[in-house]
């Protein structure tokens, strides 16, 4: 269990104030000038050697991310774009940060922003986070008149800007590519890559796109030092991060955590545990609604990290675990998840725009058991021809789920068919 | 140049390619629906998956570039299955109604479903309907079978430059739209038509005529304005059913206007399909003989220099080459092509041709417009400058009325007096021009169909000159004609030509003043209906053409001629480029092929021309006009002087055409057209809050 010391977010439950004083109380822009005279390359080296993982749910290096983008400039400036698009079902990390801890990342943004040498920053937020983006506003405020933004921010010699923007509701836009196209002002889908962000994002200019959670444990972790981190959790996956636990838990709440955590361990310990006791669970969604179901069988064992979610078919996603238990209609859980999906898609690509409205279609009949159970073969089948074959990741979130419910809940959905089919034969009989 | 392999075969392909274009270097076809060559790419439909080796997903083709050392396998199972899924997602909410589907037999999706659709439905939901769009007059929609390619939406924010058609809706409740339920504002929307893959964007005049495997496809050329876009015409029987583009890089590239798709119903209504004769003020039917011999008599008995003949804007080259060989063989010296009256200089090649060529417009990079719309006189130049403008680096002005070319441009001024401050360097865009590389001047009939045309034509030359437009390897004087004869006429030296004894012979307004004074008593009018009939006076009119408008209202005599699409016929666009026509269809009743029906008056006036085939007419007229002996190509004009210096007068100059759906016999006589006529005069009037 991750011990006091080691918390990042300490201000996580909104405990104390939002604002700079406090933030500073907490250690906060300390030092951060001195961090920023380390030099662009020795924070990106920095940051590559801590092994953080991007906290968006990809898990892909935020140092060698950053590495990515170029060091000299082709006339073109560099942006930072911060994902806090936060939308995908069971997550509301970046929501707390944001409004209990803004500085936080207002602090990472400007030493991301340094390292990648970019001129100004921009906060992709949520539409419906609208406190979030007033705290948010705030605290930039107060950066700006505090001198830690803006023209020779935090008197290092370089001007950076930063810029909240607010989204307009579309889960899409939290996809990184849909999110620059919005923040151009165009309608939110997903851009082909080839070119990625880094080459040609915002503007066509070189772009990072980070989560907030990662941009967030950044100045944490220059201050504290990369062998810190990398000390805590497992080889590969290490650090701590911010776990949502959601649903038939006695106390749903957000908590830091070390990665590598025990999945029961996690809900025990910190959710208060499962409704009516650990074997009243019936199953867990451990990375927000777009990663495979877990039955209970997997639950009692497994690790809460990228790894070994990967291990057992499922990923460790944005960290927002749903506990489900026996009293949980799985099918119909499953079926809600694809009909967000549904609504969710951007219509461009055909797998996903057509395929999604299938699979929910498909799925609602299956709540029911009006179907065959050849007819789970063909879901099976529908969500692989989805998976993988579309521009953006949507479309594998979309067919995730239902391959999980296939894969460990088969038995249920079968039996719901077979009690469909002899309810028909009886009311036929009668 | 980057190594790939696609199936097996090494090859070369330039870096920056595609995975698609290298498929396609290396001859495999790819199949694809969004993915078109002149617009962005998409990559949304997914039908262009590929393996690609060390790629653990199949990649979209028409997006990926070409990497070094690139395998590429294109008939492998995971390729199969991934288009399969494709083909079956496109299909699943696509109705089946493809025996009542205009698309039918020409259709992307119905073919490449042969290749890899499912023979049977796993869908068993309900299908998705959505309701159909109001596009305009001219597209039909059939929005359920839209499979959101988004080629149209692209064709018409990129091509066409009028973001009218866009996407709204999100997943599968994204529909394609004109978003306020209103006609696409652009003069090239039909191209959508022929880009969209399926039956969802459907010709509305061509609705449920005909098959395509029932028409008669003849390549041929089009002559609704001067470009000569290259198209085939599909004609079913004795009637033009479709008009479409053919490819030709040089010209059209494969767009054509919606005046040359959609005009072709004009075929059929006001046809001149017998010879008529007036008769105590009434026009009768008449037999050929009759009218050949009251033609002839009133030709025999009039004197050389009291008849004239006036080549009309739609006039094919053989026809006007007979006419002037016979007129000339009766000594008339009065002879014009040039009705609106343009002040063009016939004996300067150069003078009167886009000397650049239309593709040249791609090497310009800086535009100088002189009186003239290329949108409404040849939306195909004006696409190709706004290709230019999307390319970047790119300086466009233009003096006369102000213009929406749908990218943005500078306006200079509005008449001669600006063209004579660039020439003085008073203005700062003259020295644009001058630092230019490449620079251009379009000037248009607008600046030249005026009683100084000429002075403008010659301080456009010098602007030309002084400003670097015409050098070694490049000549950037254009001059954009908007009638289809013109050049033909004037490289056939169709123009008054001067006596021995140095007497002109009269030009349009020579002629009808003649006519009016009565010093000109005879006036033939191939083709012509836009010169003013009223100042016609006691003159005997003898009209030849296809259609009863202005001309034929007026005429004693009436020879009923063919339309383009009836006979074969040369063209000459306003490139100077040399094109042939071909019948498409034969003409109606008794009307005859022009040159025929010349050749045939020759006769009975016993002055026989010496061709009695278009083979001998076209050596004939090559051998004494050489421009005419090289066919689809540009040949470079020699630079000289030309244009009289003089004084211009003050008024701004005009745009020669305001209704750009009506500009002929042909499309005026055309429903379409005038309904197109109709939304755009009701576009222009303010509506709602500004009315």
């Amino acid at each position: 269990m991750l011990s006091d010391k080691d918390r990042i977010f300490t201000n996580l439950y909104g405990q104390q104030d939002f604002r700079l004083a406090a933030a500073r109380a907490r250690g906060d822009w300390d030092g951060t000038k001195e961090i920023l005279a380390r030099g662009r390359d020795a924070i990106i080296e920095e940051m590559k050697k801590s092994g953080l993982r991007g906290r968006g749910g990809a898990g892909f290096p935020t140092g060698l991310k950053w590495s990515f983008m170029p060091k000299q400039s082709d006339g073109r400036p560099s942006y930072l774009v911060v994902n806090a698009d936060e939308g995908e079902p069971g997550t509301c990390k970046d929501r707390d940060m944001m409004r209990h801890d803004p500085h936080k990342l207002i602090e990472g943004c400007l030493i991301a922003g340094f390292a990648i040498n970019a001129v100004a920053g921009y906060i992709y937020i949520r539409g419906e986070f609208y406190r979030e983006a007033e705290n948010l506003q705030i605290a930039i405020d107060e950066a700006y008149a505090a001198g830690l933004l803006g023209k020779n921010a935090c008197g290092s010699g370089y001007d950076y800007d930063l810029f909240v923007h607010r989204g307009a509701g579309a889960y899409i836009c939290g996809e990184e590519t849909a999110l620059i196209e919005s923040l151009e002002g165009k309608k939110g889908q997903p851009r082909l890559k080839p070119p990625f962000p880094a080459g040609a994002g915002l503007y066509g200019c070189p772009t990072t796109v980070n989560n907030v959670e990662s941009i967030a444990v950044a100045p944490t972790i220059l201050r504290r030092g990369a062998s810190w981190f990398a000390g805590l959790g497992r080889p590969n996956n290490v650090g701590t991060k911010v776990f949502c636990i959601s649903g038939h838990v006695n106390k749903p709440c957000n908590v830091e955590e070390e990665m590598g955590i025990p999945l029961k361990e996690l809900i025990e310990k910190h959710a208060g545990g499962v409704r009516g006791g650990w074997d009243n669970l019936l199953a867990v969604v451990p990375g927000g609604s777009s990663v495979p179901i877990l039955p209970k069988s997997i639950c009692d064992t497994v690790l809460m990290d990228f790894d070994s979610l990967k291990e057992v078919k499922s990923g460790l996603g944005t960290a927002a675990v749903i506990v489900m238990d026996k009293s949980t209609d799985v099918v119909k859980a499953i079926a809600r998840f694809s009909k967000f999906y549904m609504h969710e898609s951007c219509g461009q690509c055909t797998p996903c725009r057509e395929g999604t409205g299938w699979l929910w279609r498909v799925m609602e009949r299956m709540v029911k058991g009006n179907a065959t159970s050849g007819e789970i073969d063909m879901l099976e089948e529908v969500s692989r021809e989805i998976e993988g074959h579309t521009i953006c990741a949507l479309g594998d979130a979309a067919a995730w789920p239902v391959q999980g419910l296939i894969r460990h809940f088969r038995p249920v959905m079968e039996a719901r068919i077979a009690a469909y089919r002899s309810g028909l034969q009886r009311s036929a009989a009668e | 140049m980057p190594k790939v392999t696609v199936d097996g075969t090494e090859l070369e392909i330039a870096a920056g390619s595609t995975v698609l274009q290298a498929c396609e270097v290396a001859g495999v076809e790819i199949p694809r629906f969004c993915y078109h060559e002149r617009l962005s790419i998409a990559g949304n439909c997914r039908m262009c998956l590929v393996e690609v080796e060390k790629s653990p997903k199949p990649v979209a083709s028409c997006a990926m570039p070409i990497n070094e050392g690139m395998v590429i396998k294109t008939d492998t199972p995971m390729v199969h299955k991934a288009r399969k899924g494709v083909m079956e997602m496109l299909l699943i909410n696509h109705p089946l109604d493809c025996p009542i589907c205009d698309q039918g037999g020409e259709c992307d999706l119905q073919d490449q479903a042969l290749g890899y659709g499912f023979d049977k439905s796993r869908y068993s939901e309900n299908k998705r309907a959505v309701k159909d769009k109001n596009f305009g007059p001219l597209i039909e929609t059939h929005m359920t079978r839209c499979i959101h390619c988004t080629r149209c939406v692209r064709f018409s924010t990129e091509v066409a430059g009028v973001p009218d058609i866009g996407a709204i809706g999100r997943g599968e409740h994204m529909e394609i739209t004109t978003y306020l339920d209103a006609a696409v504002g652009s003069e090239m929307s039909g191209n959508v038509i022929d880009l969209c893959p399926v039956g969802a964007l459907v010709s509305k005049p061509y609705a449920f005529t005909a098959r395509p495997w029932e028409l008669k496809k003849t390549e041929s050329i089009d002559v609704m304005d001067a470009v000569g876009s290259n198209i085939r015409i599909d004609a079913r029987g004795p009637e033009v059913m479709r008009v479409l583009p053919r490819l030709n890089e040089d010209v059209n590239e494969e767009w054509i206007s919606d005046k040359t798709r959609f005009a072709y119903d004009g075929l059929k209504r006001q046809r001149l399909d017998r010879p008529y004769l007036r008769e105590n003020g009434k026009l009768r039917e008449a037999t050929w003989d009759e009218v050949f011999l009251a033609v002839s008599a009133k030709l025999k008995a009039t004197a050389g220099d009291k008849i004239a003949a006036i080549a009309g804007d739609l006039a094919d080259a053989e026809s006007m080459y007979a006419l002037k060989e016979l007129f000339v063989s009766l000594g008339s010296k009065n002879l014009d092509c040039r009705q609106d009256g343009a002040k063009l200089d016939a004996t300067s090649r150069a003078s009167y041709i886009f000397n650049s060529g239309i593709a040249g417009i791609e090497q310009a990079d800086v535009v100088l417009l002189i009186g003239t719309n290329p949108r409404l006189e040849a939306p195909i130049v004006n696409a190709r400058l706004r290709k230019r403008y999307l390319m970047g680096g790119f300086k466009i002005a233009s003096i006369g009325p102000a213009l929406d070319l749908s990218f943005p441009l500078e306006s200079l001024g509005a008449g001669p007096q600006t063209l004579s401050d660039l020439a003085a360097g008073k203005h700062g865009f003259a020295e644009a021009l001058k630092a230019a590389k490449n620079p251009m001047i379009i000037v248009g009939q607008g600046a030249l169909a005026r009683a100084d045309g000429s002075a403008v034509l010659a301080a456009a030359r010098k602007l030309a000159e002084a400003s670097g437009v015409v050098k070694d390897g490049w000549n950037g004087f254009n001059v954009l004609h908007t009638a289809a004869s013109r050049v033909g006429g004037l490289d056939l030296g169709f123009v008054p030509s001067l006596n021995k004894d140095g007497q002109g012979g009269r030009d349009v307004a020579g002629i009808l003043e003649g006519a009016q004074s009565g010093a000109v008593e005879v006036v033939y009018l191939l083709g012509a209906d836009e010169i003013d009939n009223t100042k016609l006076g006691k003159a005997f009119v003898i009209y030849q053409g296809h259609h009863g408008d202005a001309g034929a209202h007026r005429a004693d005599v009436i020879l009923p001629g063919a339309a383009y699409t009836e006979k074969d016929g040369t063209y000459v666009n306003t490139e100077g480029r040399v094109q042939r026509a071909k019948r498409a269809a034969f003409p109606l009743g008794e009307a005859r092929e022009d040159w025929k029906i010349v050749r045939a008056l020759s006769q009975v006036i016993g002055k026989t021309l010496p061709f009695d085939s278009i083979q001998q007419l076209r050596a004939k007229m090559a051998a004494a006009h050489p421009t005419f002996a090289t066919l689809d190509a540009l040949l470079p004009a020699t630079w000289g002087s030309f244009g009289q210096e003089g004084s211009m007068d003050g008024a701004a100059f005009r745009t020669p055409i305001s209704n750009f759906y009506m500009t002929d016999p042909i499309s005026r006589a055309s429903v379409t057209m005038a309904k197109c006529a109709e939304v755009q005069s009701s576009r222009s009037k303010d509506t709602g809050t500004h009315g």
